[in-house]
């Protein structure tokens, strides 16, 4: 009971807290900017050359005024808002018009997802695993490569690189598709010859991803076991005899873990953002790149909903993570 | 002279300080470039590289030596303007946080957090969206500025929090120092290597947010910059096309300049405080 009430109510009342301010922000911001999302979108009605009259303009102004929740007050907009939100009606698409939002979402949401969480537990795992073992011994030849490696890969944004990869491996070196999640007209199926295409496509997001995860979690582990190593416990179980390799991975590698962890945590919504835009340099069928659409095609309703759905996905995760905590810290567990 | 010279004999200083000198340089050189970068078809199209064409020229009809000296420059120009904002707003409230202690504390590293937290990226597209046409340098810049702050607000604090516990500041306080002269002369100069250091990160990734929005279109396309050259490069499909000298310049310009910015600011933080290393790679 206590660990209910003094470490899993505060960190569940956090989540509700952020997940509510995020999603009002972006509520908010949109509102704040004289811009306005119904004009835009009949100029862009109107630039594709087609004729309109005052009647049909008044017509379309208040159909779009009611498919984008602009109707009544700011007050009344924003009570509306959110009981289609709990009712799960994001609105609908206007240039993929009777389509709703929710379900284009849901469509390209298993994608990010497929690639998001592999690729990030495996760059955690992969990063504390041999950033702890470079940390205890940082004279090997293999270490000092990894660490020119990992500072030559570190400070690139997601972008650069996955477009780095793309040129190398799918253009110089056509190993890889060019883009996209199967080939064209592709139906799934279960076969193993799917499930083959569905990795291939994968694999050059996927290795990006891992390879820009890995390089952060490789420095960051590899300086906490450096400075671990010199800790009295550490000293005390070499004077011991405890065997090299208990003392590696029971005493610094698992100390290692709980700041990887918590770091982990912090930066998901950075990580979720990057294989956003990792996606849209693959042309990969996930969030990021509806994003891309929605953007090219200032579907504004779409875009909201994207954000909402990521901001709920992104501090849910980290509510998740919150509940993992535990599991790793004893601390924790036997408070 | 001694400091300079501690500073060359770490190789990522050397490196780093030569490539960025060389790309500041290139920058300065779009002072003299005979073209006006907003221009078209001013060159023959779609020329390789040549003696009289050094990078050769794009479909667009521009040299793209001298479209790439236009994209360093603007690109570190408002990277430099958005890392500046953001420093300003993470040194004040970092201070605020740490000195004052209490429920402005709490909310503020409650605010921290949750821009911490939130997947900014969307938010800085949907601004970018509503900002569309009108999205000059100096707009990104504080744009990006506004958004770039929250990790850096919270190193800030916790150094502020240390120092707040040490000998010098109580005998500060009992001599009558003013707060504010105190934190000033006295905590900023403690705080600056994680500033300098915050500095040159936050502008690595200024332009890497760039070259996303260039990319999904949501800048002013006349105004050079790296991501809007890669952009130019891409929709003209330049990839398929094999134009490499085209989309390859903003590519591997943009790769020299972040990894010598990163290792410019790991050589130097790490010679100011070596103790900082912990800090620098993000241990939280």
């Amino acid at each position: 009971m206590r660990f209910f009430k003094e470490y899993l109510l505060p960190r569940f009342l956090q989540f509700l807290l952020v997940t509510f301010l995020g999603i009002n922000a972006a509520f908010f911001i949109p509102r704040f900017f004289s811009s306005d999302p119904i004009l835009e979108t009949i100029s862009t009605i109107r630039s594709h050359g087609t004729y309109l009259d005052p009647g049909s303009v008044e017509k379309i102004i208040s159909d779009l005024k009611q498919l984008y929740g602009l109707e009544g007050t700011l007050g009344q907009q924003y009570l509306a808002f959110w009981r289609r939100l709990f009712r799960g009606d994001l609105g609908l698409s206007f240039f993929q018009f009777p389509e709703p939002v929710v379900r284009l979402i849901g469509r390209a949401l298993p994608w990010t997802l497929g690639l998001l969480l592999p690729s990030t537990l495996l760059s955690w795992a992969l990063g504390l695993l041999i950033g702890g073992v470079g940390g205890c011994y940082p004279e090997r030849r293999w270490v000092k490569v990894l660490d020119v490696i990992s500072m030559l890969v570190r400070p690139l944004p997601y972008y650069i690189f996955a477009f780095a990869l793309l040129i190398v491996f799918a253009y110089v070196i056509p190993w890889f598709p060019l883009g996209g999640g199967l080939s064209i007209g592709r139906q799934p199926e279960f076969s193993l010859q799917f499930i083959r295409e569905v990795l291939h496509y994968a694999f050059l997001p996927f290795a990006s991803l891992t390879i820009l995860g890995t390089a952060v979690m490789y420095q960051m582990s590899k300086l906490i076991v450096q400075s671990l190593r010199t800790e009295d416990f550490v000293q005390y179980a070499q004077l011991g005899g405890v065997k090299g390799r208990i003392i590696v991975f029971k005493y610094l590698v698992r100390n290692a873990m709980l700041p990887l962890f918590t770091n982990l945590v912090l930066s998901l919504g950075q990580v979720f953002g990057g294989a956003m835009i990792t996606e849209i340099v693959f042309s990969y069928p996930g969030l990021g790149m509806l994003l891309y659409n929605a953007v090219v095609q200032a579907d504004y309703n779409l875009i909201l909903g994207i954000t909402t759905i990521s901001i709920v996905a992104v501090t849910t995760g980290i509510f998740l993570a919150d509940l993992v905590y535990p599991l790793l810290d004893p601390r924790v567990r036997y408070q | 002279m001694k400091l300079i010279r501690d500073l060359f004999r770490d190789y990522r200083f050397a490196v780093s300080f030569a490539v960025l000198f060389g790309l500041v340089s290139l920058a300065i050189c779009s002072a003299f470039s005979p073209y006006d970068p907003r221009r078209w078809y001013q060159v023959p199209r779609d020329q390789p590289p040549s003696s009289k064409y050094v990078l050769g020229t794009n479909s667009k009809g521009q040299d793209v030596f001298w479209e790439a000296t236009f994209a360093i420059r603007n690109s570190l120009v408002f990277s430099l303007i958005a890392a500046s904002l953001s420093r300003a707003i993470a040194i004040l409230l970092g201070l605020i946080a740490g000195y004052l202690g209490g429920w402005p504390d709490r909310t503020l590293t409650f605010l921290t957090d949750t821009f911490l937290v939130m997947p900014l990226f969307l938010f800085i597209v949907l601004l970018s969206m509503l900002l569309k046409g009108r999205l000059t340098l100096g707009i990104l810049g504080v744009l990006l500025g506004f958004f770039g702050w929250a990790w850096d607000a919270r190193v800030i604090r916790s150094q502020v929090l240390s120092l707040r516990e040490r000998e010098f500041t109580k005998t500060a306080l009992l001599s009558g120092m003013p707060t504010l002269r105190l934190v000033t002369k006295e905590y900023i100069p403690h705080v600056l290597p994680i500033i300098f250091s915050t500095l040159i990160n936050n502008m690595s990734w200024a332009i890497g947010m760039e070259i996303t929005l260039a990319i999904l279109g949501l800048l002013k396309m006349d105004i050079p910059t790296l991501g809007v050259m890669l952009r130019w490069a891409i929709s003209y499909q330049a990839l398929l096309l094999g134009y490499w000298w085209w989309y390859l310049t903003p590519t591997v310009l943009s790769i020299l300049l972040f990894i010598s910015l990163y290792w410019l600011s790991a050589s130097v933080s790490e010679y100011l405080d070596p103790r900082s290393r912990l800090q620098r790679v993000g241990v939280r």
